[in-house]
């Protein structure tokens, strides 16, 4: 009973989510709003971390396989990316690297100054 | 068979699971950033419909249900960011221009890229949102006119390159701070890659889990002025 419980206090915080998605006529995910309103819940102790805990965790940990059905949906959009998969891989490939490396390295100099500046 | 296949709610379910736990047993054996779970279960599931016959309707009427919890999924990345959030105070100077900077640089080279190839206005504004969380680029996409499908298919592969190549990147260009470590996935490669920076360490699975949400929500702002630009 335990985790069904904790499972429908994360279901209900999504359903709001979805209600707020609803509302609210901008392009931001109901997951967004979800996200932003279980930070709340739970810094205000409205949520106690115990209580979403243990289901919380197990649904990151599958979150992975989440991901596939979407993915295998390639096999349907095939045609529609065939025409432009070489510059799609390309540009894929080097902005991710790009991406990666520049916020990376920027969030870690700045890091660094602010710690230089503290001591 | 191939009747009771298509028309099974469990067949979905079951061939993704299977699919993904072959995937952990290979990586598990191999120990090689390739052997990605998901990237081989992927392989393995759309090997298996087509040898079989089997169409992408039959297989998502039953796989349907584990995308239904991505959402919850999704709810639940507030869990590492609330037990990390004395660490997000301290730092939120460099996590917010980190991630403003990687949201420029995407978008930005992602221009210059598709002047280069000369792809037209239409699949300019479908690459646009590939590093953000599948559910804003949809509405980014949708929204600017972009081909929806082609934009869900290049955000997982993105996802799925950083996810491979998160370890490789990090230490070829020494990022070690493990706060720097998750805002860059987070930023670059959305929910897939904050499976892997989770897999890192949780200081690395928190920031990631935050730069998906404030990645994905100046994309939304900033891709509207880019989609002008060709």
């Amino acid at each position: 009973m335990r985790l069904i419980k904790q499972f429908g206090i994360i279901l209900a915080v999504t359903f709001i989510g979805e209600l707020l998605h609803y509302i609210i006529p901008l392009p931001i995910p109901a997951s967004i709003y979800g996200l932003v309103l279980m930070l709340i819940a739970l810094k205000s102790r409205l949520i106690p971390l115990h209580k979403v805990k243990d289901a919380g965790s197990f649904l990151l940990e599958i979150m992975p396989m989440m991901f596939i059905p979407a993915t295998v949906g390639l096999m349907v959009s095939w045609n529609s990316l065939r025409s432009i998969l070489f510059p799609v891989l390309i540009i894929t490939f080097i902005t991710t690297i790009v991406v990666m490396a520049v916020t990376g390295c920027i969030t870690q100099l700045i890091i660094r100054l602010e710690k230089r500046n503290s001591k | 068979m191939k009747d009771l296949i298509s028309n099974s709610i469990y067949f979905g379910f079951l061939i993704s699971i299977i699919g993904y736990e072959i995937g952990l047993l290979l990586k598990k054996k191999f120990k090689k950033a390739f052997f990605n779970p998901l990237l081989v279960s992927i392989i393995f599931i759309i090997s298996f419909l087509l040898i079989f016959q089997i169409d992408y309707e039959s297989y998502y009427n039953g796989a349907k249900y584990l995308s239904y919890l991505l959402t919850p999924a999704t709810v639940c990345l507030s869990i590492p960011l609330y037990q990390q959030l004395t660490l997000l105070k301290n730092n939120y100077k460099a996590i917010l221009g980190g991630i403003f900077s990687g949201v420029l640089t995407s978008l930005t080279s992602i221009l210059i890229l598709s002047k280069m190839f000369a792809l037209t206005q239409e699949q300019y504004i479908t690459l646009l949102p590939k590093s953000i969380t599948t559910a804003i680029g949809i509405g980014v996409s949708e929204e600017l006119g972009g081909i929806v499908t082609l934009t869900v298919a290049t955000i997982i592969l993105t996802g799925i390159l950083g996810n491979i190549l998160a370890e490789t990147i990090c230490k070829i260009f020494r990022i070690q701070e493990p706060v720097a470590k998750g805002v860059a996935i987070g930023t670059s490669s959305h929910a897939i890659g904050t499976a892997k920076a989770m897999e890192i360490g949780e200081i690395e699975g928190a920031m990631s889990s935050l730069a998906i949400a404030v990645a994905g929500l100046i994309t939304v702002v900033a891709a509207s002025i880019y989609a002008n630009f060709i």
